[in-house]
Parts: C-alpha cells; sequence; structure tokens
C-alpha cells in the first residue's frame, strides 16, 4: 500500500470517529438543544421546588420555552429561588404564573408558565410574581391521613381539615 | 520464618515489576516527541491499530445496540415507558459499554497484535540491531504505536456507541414501532454532553492508554522464544481487561457518583 492511500484511510477513520461524536453530541445528547438563540431569565420564589433541577424545562401549554438555569436558596425569605432561561422570540405577560410540575405520575419536573392577561410582558431580570410548589407526596398522604381521622373521630363536625390543604 | 521471607521476596518482586513497568512507561512518554516528528510512522500504527479495528468494534457496536434494545424494551414496556428505551440504550453505551466493551475488543484484536509483533522483532534480535545502530526503540518502535492507541481508542468507543444506538433506533422504531420522536427526545433531554459522552469519552481515552502500555510492555519483556511470546499475549489480554474492568469501577465511582 503506498503513502497516500495509508493516509487516506487513516484520514476517513478520524473523520468516521468524529462524526460519530459529532452524532453523540448534537443527536443523542443535548448540545443541539442547548444555546441556539437569544434567550432572557426570569426568576421565581417557591416554597418548595421539589424535584426540580437545573436544566429542567419551562413549558407553557406543554411548549418547550426555555430552561431551568439554576436553583438556589433564597436567604431572606428562605424560598427556592429558580433562575429560567426563556427563548427570545417567547413573551409572556407580566402577571403569569408559574407552578411546578410533574410530566406523568412519575415522570420529570418541569416549570409551567400559564400566562396572565397584562398588558406588560416579562423583561429581562424580572420576577414571576405568582407561584404554585411543586406537589410533595408525603404532604399529600400525610394531609390525606389527618383528614380521615379527623372526619374519623368528630362525625358530623364540619370538615375543614382536608380543604385546607394544598391551597399555598 | 520462611513464609516471612517468601512474603517479603514476593513483594520485593512485585514492586521491582511495578519499578519496571513505571520507568518503561516514563521512558516511553520521554520518546513521543520525537516519534511525532516522523509523523508517517504515528499514521502507519493508526492504520493499523484503529482502522484495522474498525470491523469487529462496529459489529460489536450494533449487536450490542440490537441486544439491548430488544431486552429493555420487554423490561420497559411492562412500566409503560417504552419510549425512554433511547435514553436507557444511550447511557448505558455512552457511559459504560462504549468505553469497556470497545476497550475489551481492542485488547484482544490490536494489543494481542501489538504485543506478537514486539515480542517477534524482540526474538528476531531487530530491537537489538536497532540499539546497536544507535536508534532508540522506544522513539523508532513503541511510541508511535503507544501514540496511535490513545487517538484510535476514543474514536472507536465514539464509533461503537453511535452504532450502537443506530442499532436500538432500527430495533426500537423500525421493529417494535417504537415513536420516533420520542425515541430521540427523551434522549436529548437527558444525556448531557460534558457528564455523559464526555466522560465517556474520557474513559475510552484512559483505556487506550491502558492497553497500549500493557500490551508494548509485554512484548518487549516477552521471552524471546516462541513460548515466550505466546505467555505474553496471553497474558496482555488477561491484564488489560483486568485493567480496563478496575479502571472502569473507579473512573466511575470519581465521574457519575452525583447525580
Amino acid at each position: 500500500m503506498n503513502k497516500r492511500t495509508l493516509e487516506a484511510l487513516v484520514g476517513l477513520f478520524v473523520l468516521l470517529g468524529v462524526a460519530a461524536m459529532a452524532f453523540l453530541a448534537l443527536k443523542a445528547a443535548n448540545l443541539g438543544s442547548l444555546g441556539g438563540g437569544a434567550s432572557y431569565t426570569v426568576q421565581a420564589r417557591f416554597d418548595n421546588i421539589g424535584g426540580l433541577k437545573p436544566r429542567a424545562a419551562v413549558r407553557a401549554a406543554g411548549v418547550t420555552v426555555g430552561r431551568v438555569k439554576s436553583i438556589v436558596l433564597d436567604g431572606q425569605t428562605f424560598q427556592g429561588l429558580v433562575t429560567m432561561d426563556i427563548d427570545s422570540e417567547y413573551k409572556f405577560p407580566k402577571d403569569t404564573a408559574a407552578k411546578i410540575l410533574t410530566a406523568g405520575l412519575l415522570g420529570d419536573q418541569y416549570v409551567g408558565l400559564e400566562p396572565g392577561g397584562d398588558d406588560n410582558n416579562l423583561a429581562a431580570g424580572d420576577a414571576i410574581a405568582q407561584t404554585q410548589s411543586a406537589v410533595v407526596l408525603e404532604n399529600l398522604i400525610g394531609q390525606f391521613i389527618t383528614g380521615r381521622a379527623d372526619s374519623a373521630g368528630t362525625t358530623g363536625a364540619a370538615p375543614a381539615a382536608p380543604a385546607s390543604g394544598p391551597a399555598k | 520464618m520462611n513464609l516471612l521471607v517468601n512474603l517479603g521476596a514476593w513483594t520485593l518482586v512485585q514492586l521491582r515489576g511495578w519499578g519496571h513497568a513505571a520507568l518503561f512507561f516514563l521512558d516511553m512518554l520521554r520518546a513521543v516527541p520525537a516519534s511525532l516528528r516522523r509523523f508517517g510512522l504515528v499514521v502507519a500504527q493508526v492504520y493499523a491499530i484503529g482502522n484495522r479495528s474498525l470491523v469487529i468494534i462496529m459489529a460489536s457496536g450494533l449487536a450490542v445496540g440490537f441486544v439491548l434494545a430488544l431486552q429493555m424494551y420487554y423490561a420497559l414496556v411492562i412500566y409503560g415507558a417504552a419510549e425512554s428505551l433511547g435514553l436507557i440504550v444511550n447511557l448505558s453505551l455512552v457511559r459504560e459499554l462504549g468505553p469497556v466493551v470497545s476497550a475489551l475488543l481492542f485488547a484482544g484484536r490490536a494489543g494481542t497484535s501489538l504485543t506478537a509483533e514486539i515480542g517477534l522483532m524482540k526474538a528476531g534480535e531487530q530491537i537489538a540491531a536497532m540499539e546497536l545502530m544507535a536508534i532508540d526503540p522506544k522513539a523508532r518502535v513503541l511510541a508511535p504505536r503507544l501514540i496511535g492507541g490513545i487517538v484510535s481508542m476514543p474514536l472507536l468507543a465514539a464509533l461503537f456507541s453511535a452504532v450502537g444506538i443506530l442499532g436500538a433506533w432500527v430495533v426500537a422504531v423500525q421493529l417494535i414501532g417504537v415513536d420516533s420522536g420520542n425515541f430521540w427526545a427523551i434522549m436529548q433531554s437527558q444525556v448531557d454532553v460534558w457528564r455523559d459522552v464526555g466522560n465517556g469519552l474520557l474513559k475510552a481515552a484512559v483505556f487506550g492508554v491502558i492497553c497500549t502500555v500493557v500490551a508494548l510492555y509485554q512484548g518487549y519483556e516477552a521471552d524471546a522464544t516462541p513460548e515466550g511470546v505466546a505467555h505474553a499475549t496471553t497474558r496482555t489480554v488477561v491484564i488489560s481487561s483486568l485493567w480496563i474492568l478496575g479502571a472502569d469501577f473507579i473512573l466511575t465511582a470519581l465521574m457519575f457518583s452525583t447525580p
């Protein structure tokens, strides 16, 4: 085999390997969905973020419009401060509400945005005022059990306890 | 008393072996710049080590992808999570199976041929002849093979994983009928480029160093007889495989212990 064919074959091998790496990074991992267009950041404080993780999706009407950038504890209010990157092509009214939701019964948690009716849009750095925390299964079960116990103990009394639970 | 003497002697022999191998590795590293100046030698080794391992690596990757997809499907479909098939196949291939299985195959395919080649060069006194002509055999023979192994291994592991994922796609989407969009979308939302793909390739590079150094050392230290070369070739496969599995555990613990 002469030198040129050898070098061409090695070049082909390296090209194949690099193409495989590009495939793994772009098609089979998240590089393709990273960055891309411009985005703006919006913050929201939640009483409980549940299992939300950085890079979780931010969805409006089920459509992914951004990603969670970071989650830290706000030292003053002791709430979870969630910073989100939202694609610049999507604008939301100022009174948009943010909820932490779960995809399916046991799926990932994501932030769901529910647009309000304000004329002004959220700008970069704004904080979302209306938030609803993640549903923590243990709390829910706890409320269910105490609700059952209350209603069993005080037969005929007003069923006050179960309703007061998830109102936060 | 006798036991004590034996233990001490055994420890010293082991330590001497380790020191010898470490010095050999350092000598070879020192010869790398010199061999890079003769780049044609490196290219020829990438061909011998990398190109000629392509068929076995890609065929195995495809088979592993097929089988993983089939087996995972049976388990996942019980929980109604068949769409996560792509994710599971991807993570198992990119993080573990890609680097480890391709390194084991690499030890069997390329490592043995390196050991046999060097061992026979030694048996035929070619290495001694080079030293007589004041040519450093480490720079002329060993270092280009080391570079070839380190360059080839991550490329082969990436190909193994990529072909495996495509194989899983064929089984899951074309044969079983999992939704293609979900197959890719769940994968893309959960697999991180640096944590998963990057660390997998880093593992492959480490395995490349292990395989090549073990193979070259065994060849270089082989007894210059047909039996000696045969034993050295066997030892190459056994030692590299054990090292790969051990190193894989340590690397996995370091890389993926935090979710």
